[in-house]
């Protein structure tokens, strides 16, 4: 598998990360390289194989239905650049 | 029933698919302890976890699992043992993660089905393709500032289950049915609320248009519908927008709409364009979510008895119509208080229809005009139950019977007081009621000679007439009776 420089693009927009055309040439053979190593697993014949979601023998450990009371509001604004009577204030996103 | 819409040219068939988002009736978020409370102060109960701090691990809520294999069971849906949550990534300012968990290739319920009923008494199928457990994102204020959107995040990783149907649905009418009944499922099975206001439960409806026998249209999605007026505003506007487009030889364009609740129409959402391409993989924080059987054995026991149980109930025991069963079956709380009331007496079990009638006409519009839910109803199952024995034992008339219960309404006395104080009973006594029919035929000889004359349709005035002297008191038959054979011993 190849990667052009569309892909590498649209992959950079869908993460929102601004990239110069030099990056961009830059990412392209870093993750062609990437991809290149991580193919040489097809060489492998996995057909019987069932996926791997793993390793380790243990379960989803499960919490019970209990809530805590926190009161948050303080805490969790305390990064935010602006707010405004306990919300976050971000740039208008128009509906 | 035909559901064709009539477009200028051509019929149209409509096809419809809905997702319901029910929020899981839980104390606490699907994967943080953070509390499900509603109507809190912004960001109030927004843990590390739900603002999606680095490091902090989703630790997920056994009883949100148990709730959504309650409903799975309840939508006669396949539980799947082995299930995997995946990240939806996307951004948008009320999703700190920039992914939502989800589940995408193993939901944990697979596919099941459920029926609606029509007011012809036919009923229908409605497939489910699957049930998955999902956070739920914040909630965003656009139109507080004209620059700034405000984000509350209490909402955030709070657990959903996303019901999705197969387009198996022809009619606004047909999805306002479904909804109905998934929601009373969900209701009996006490795993959501249902409140719509609340958000508690929504929908996003996939529709398309055909001509019938062709094959499916390009279809729109309507986001976010929070009452069933509006998902059915919503499903007519667009058809129509739909049929007009094709007849004049366009094409649909595959869109995300919104329903403006105010102009009744469906727009085009601006700000997702980006988002279709949601790179689903497993949630590497996740181990896969296997349940054993003994834990679904067991919950499949722990079942209440569901609307159609009920209704089949009905129908059988009490031959109460498809219908009516439906009516009553659909508001658990509507079912439950007729169970009451014909519990509350054997005999009412053969006078199950006349019950059903005086709940859902007079009693439903005591309630409504007061604004009162059945479950404060001020008339007990049991003194209702009692009224309707004192009409089948002739003790009251249905039409005196109806001043009765607003009585019963403003008082909470039981029906028996009320007609002793007011002295209501029916009067039966023959005697009586020959005195007062002597009277009437005394009072309009003129009538009665038009009625020997043939003028049949008298006998109504005459009947009036007596019931008005008996204060509505007599008893209709016996009444009816006297008077016939009193008019004929004239002739």
């Amino acid at each position: 598998m190849k990667l052009d420089t569309n892909t590498i693009n649209k992959i950079a927009k869908l993460a929102r990360i601004s990239l110069s055309e030099e990056e961009a040439n830059d990412l392209l053979k870093d993750m062609n390289s990437i991809l290149d190593w991580v193919e040489q697993l097809n060489e492998v014949n996995t057909e019987s194989v069932e996926p791997l979601a793993n390793i380790s023998s243990s379960t989803l450990p499960q919490r019970k239905d209990e809530a805590k009371d926190i009161n948050s509001s303080d805490e969790v604004l305390k990064n935010s650049p602006d707010k405004l009577e306990g919300y976050f204030a971000v740039p208008k996103v128009v509906e | 029933m035909s559901n064709l819409l009539k477009g200028n040219k051509y019929e149209w068939e409509i096809v419809i698919g809905l997702e319901i988002h029910a929020q899981v009736k839980s104390n606490s978020k699907l994967f943080s302890n953070s509390s499900t409370a509603f109507g809190s102060k912004p960001n109030s109960q927004v843990s590390l976890v739900d603002a999606a701090m680095p490091g902090m691990l989703p630790v997920i809520n056994s009883y949100c699992v148990e709730q959504a294999i309650k409903t799975g069971i309840g939508l006669n849906a396949e539980i799947n043992n082995y299930s995997v949550f995946d990240r939806k990534n996307y951004f948008y300012a009320d999703l700190p993660q920039g992914y939502q968990i989800s589940q995408y290739k193993f939901p944990i319920v697979g596919e099941g089905k459920v029926s609606i009923d029509f007011k012809d008494g036919s009923s229908k199928d409605i497939r489910i393709v699957r049930l998955h457990l999902e956070q739920d994102a914040g909630k965003s204020l656009h139109d507080q500032n004209p620059t700034k959107t405000y984000v509350d995040l209490n909402r955030s990783g709070v657990a959903l289950m996303e019901i999705v149907s197969e387009p198996d649905i022809r009619s606004a009418e047909e999805a306002g049915l479904y909804i109905s009944k998934i929601r009373s499922i969900l209701m009996y099975l006490d795993t959501c609320d249902g409140n719509m206001q609340e958000g508690s439960l929504r929908a996003d409806v996939n529709i398309s248009v055909r001509r019938p026998g062709e094959e499916y249209g390009t279809r729109c999605e309507i986001k976010n519908l929070n009452s069933i007026k509006f998902i059915k505003q919503a499903i007519n506007y667009e058809a129509k927008r739909q049929i007009e487009i094709l007849e004049e030889g366009g094409i649909i364009e595959q869109n995300t709409l919104l329903f403006n609740t105010n102009s009744g129409k469906t727009r085009p959402m601006r700000s997702k364009e980006e988002a279709h391409d949601y790179r689903y993989f497993p949630d590497p924080d996740l181990l896969p979510l296997e349940i054993d059987q003994k834990v679904i054995d067991k919950l499949v026991k722990s079942i209440p008895e569901l609307p159609d149980e009920r209704k089949r109930k009905y129908v059988e025991e009490y031959n109460l119509s498809n219908y009516d069963a439906s009516v009553l079956t659909a508001d658990k709380s509507v079912s439950d208080f007729f169970d009451r009331v014909i519990n509350s007496d054997n005999l009412l079990k053969d006078s199950a229809k006349i019950v059903v009638n005086w709940i859902t006409s007079e009693l439903f519009s005591l309630l409504k005009e007061n604004n009162i839910e059945i479950a404060h109803s001020p008339i007990s199952p049991e003194h209702l139950g009692r009224m309707v024995k004192l009409i089948k034992e002739d003790i009251i008339s249905g039409k005196i019977a109806k001043d009765v219960l607003i009585e019963m309404f403003e008082s909470k006395a039981g029906p028996e007081i009320i007609i002793e104080k007011k002295g209501l009973r029916q009067l039966t006594n023959t005697n009586e009621i020959e005195n007062i029919v002597d009277e009437v035929l005394q009072e309009n000889k003129k009538m009665v000679e038009q009625y020997l004359s043939g003028k049949d349709k008298l006998l109504g005035f005459f009947v009036g007439q007596s019931m008005k002297k008996s204060k509505g008191k007599a008893n209709p038959k016996i009444l009816n009776d006297i008077l016939k054979i009193k008019l004929s011993k004239k002739n």
